[in-house]
């Protein structure tokens, strides 16, 4: 058992405890910027399957949150604040940050 | 003052002070290129002039370039083992251009200059606003309507005399952009919008600049180092453009002055290490700031991209390739930060903000139904006005069809004298898509209040606020 901290944009907290399961993966997504926006989350916690690419989790994300597909071909994804290419497998606890680019100034 | 008898009125007031701030700027410009044209004979002989104590020529000399004004000017960076003469040696010889002297380039501006570059450009088309002073903070309210570049260049020349400031007094486009940025060694991009950020970032691609790119929008800042010692450029990382719906920008979405401000010194603090070639400039990497939960994150990104089309293998960007690109057209949004002007409709479904304020005079039925987000209408709104917005529309018919029959009053029978419907907003583009849909969901005499309440505050109500 383990406790994860699940922030709303607008500062709340809650405590989602899950039994830590062998054969189910679980990641915690960051948003920046848009994807703030279309969300109205700063983060959310992701459950994937093993063996799930940071691309298959891109697609789960635009499902949960359609209009995420407004930035999907411009952003910067990083898993564990690394560039990642959208091939790589994400693995249990793995942070994965979605941030498209911010232009006003 | 009135001592001759001649009355005096505020406007008698505002034009002198007027005439008067023109002639110190003259007068300051003077003294500045005077001061620079002292310089060029070494500032030696400027300190012989003051004080006939001072050291000779040659014995100045030894300690290399620095004049003991700058020693004692720069003294407490001097002292910085990491630092020192020879930082401070490479940032005299270094040139740095600030495209936009807004948010970012305000403190960007100050810090540059103070630390003592050698030669700082700034390159502007817009002129100071009252709306910008709340973080454009190198302006003040005695600059409002005058240029941007000018009063940058004469609040840098304030801090630090020595240093050579170059006004660009243009808007930056293709057609000049290699021209200008030529004749520096760094580029600091403190634009605002997108199709400024890829010109800029192929420009030093084909020139072979670094370039500071920082961004801030509401309580969020972004920096990197572009294009610096076989880094990525801009494009490596978005090779796409954003959707226009994802392009916001500070005058719509609203920004918080710190936050540009933050991100700007940053910029100044990332280009003084690239120019003085000191520590570990942000290539490869882009910093998150966030404001609200005071969080950085900095975050490794891809390095060059091989497909790139600008500094990619087999796409090596040239200089006319860059002058005939189209970065509007690349990205569908307009170079100038002009906002966007929707036609949606046609003119019978529209009245402008002066029919609007006849037909309330004549005390014509109506109900007028604000599509602004709430948080704006707390800004300011028309006197009985139904805020309901654009988000909300499709929930809230209901409360229009009420209010309707409200103002038709239960005495009238008459289906022809019904109520009229308009809509408003800030600058009369949701208000057009508010109509199209009221026209669609049956309300067939909704009209659209052109220009919004910009034109209404233009054209009608001088009293009434703008934001």
């Amino acid at each position: 058992m383990y406790t994860e901290e699940h922030r709303d944009i607008s500062g709340k907290t809650d405590n989602k405890k899950e039994d830590k399961d062998d054969i189910s993966v679980q990641i915690k997504v960051l948003f920046f910027a848009r994807a703030r926006d279309l969300t109205g989350m700063t983060d959310t916690l992701l459950q994937v399957s093993p063996g799930t690419t940071a691309h298959d989790c891109l697609n789960k994300l635009i499902t949960k949150f359609p209009g995420l597909e407004e930035i999907r071909n411009c952003m910067v994804l990083a898993l564990n604040e690394e560039y990642t290419p959208e091939s790589t497998i994400v693995k249990d606890s793995d942070e994965l940050a979605i941030i498209p680019p911010i232009s006003g100034g | 003052m009135d001592s001759n008898g001649v009355a005096e009125t505020p406007a008698d007031i505002r034009r002198e002070i007027e005439s008067l701030e023109k002639a110190k700027a003259e007068i300051e410009n003077r003294i500045s290129s005077l001061r620079a044209r002292l310089s060029s004979y070494g500032s030696v002989n400027g300190n012989e002039v003051a004080n006939s104590s001072a050291p000779r020529p040659e014995e100045t000399l030894l300690s290399g370039q620095l004049s003991p004004d700058m020693i004692y000017r720069y003294s407490r960076q001097l002292l910085l083992p990491s630092f020192g003469v020879e930082a401070q040696e490479n940032l005299l010889k270094c040139s740095v251009l600030v495209i936009g002297a807004g948010g970012l380039g305000s403190p960007a501006l100050l810090y540059l200059a103070a630390c003592g570059v050698g030669r700082v450009g700034i390159v502007d088309h817009d002129v100071v606003e009252l709306n910008n002073l709340h973080r454009q903070i190198i302006h003040t309210e005695a600059y409002i309507g005058r240029s941007k570049v000018e009063s940058a260049a004469a609040a840098c020349r304030a801090i630090n005399s020595t240093v050579q400031i170059v006004e660009h007094r243009e808007a930056f486009r293709t057609s000049n952009a290699l021209e200008i940025v030529r004749k520096y060694d760094i580029v600091v991009d403190a634009t605002d919008n997108v199709p400024s950020r890829y010109m800029i970032s192929d420009c030093c691609v084909v020139l072979g600049k670094p370039l500071i790119s920082g961004a801030a929008l509401g309580l969020e800042g972004q920096l990197t180092v572009y294009n610096y010692k076989g880094g990525p450029c801009y494009r490596c990382l978005f090779p796409t453009p954003p959707p226009t719906t994802a392009c916001q920008r500070c005058a719509d979405s609203g920004v918080l002055g710190v936050v540009p401000g933050v991100i700007g010194c940053l910029q100044a603090l990332e280009a003084i290490k690239v120019a003085g070639a000191v520590g570990e400039p942000l290539s490869g990497r882009m910093l998150l700031f966030d404001a609200l939960s005071a969080r950085i994150r900095v975050v490794k990104i891809r390095g060059r991209s091989p497909q790139c089309e600008a500094c990619g293998e087999n796409a090596k960007l040239t200089e006319e390739q860059f002058c005939n690109f189209d970065y509007e057209k690349f990205t569908q949004s307009p170079l100038s930060t002009s906002p966007l002007k929707l036609h949606l409709l046609p003119s019978e479904a529209r009245i402008t903000s002066k029919e609007y304020n006849e037909r309330t005079v004549k005390g014509e039925a109506h109900v007028l139904v604000d599509v602004r987000p709430a948080h704006h209408y707390k800004i300011i709104s028309l006197p009985k006005s139904l805020n309901i917005p654009l988000a909300s529309l499709e929930a809230r018919l209901s409360e229009i069809s009420a209010a309707l029959a409200r103002e038709e009053g239960p005495k009238n029978d008459d289906n022809s004298q019904s109520a009229s419907l308009y809509v408003i907003c800030r600058r009369g583009n949701d208000s057009q898509r508010a109509v199209q849909y009221l026209h669609k969901m049956g309300f067939g005499s909704a009209k659209d209040i052109i220009g919004g309440l910009e034109l209404w505050a233009h054209d009608v109500d001088p009293s009434f606020p703008t934001y």
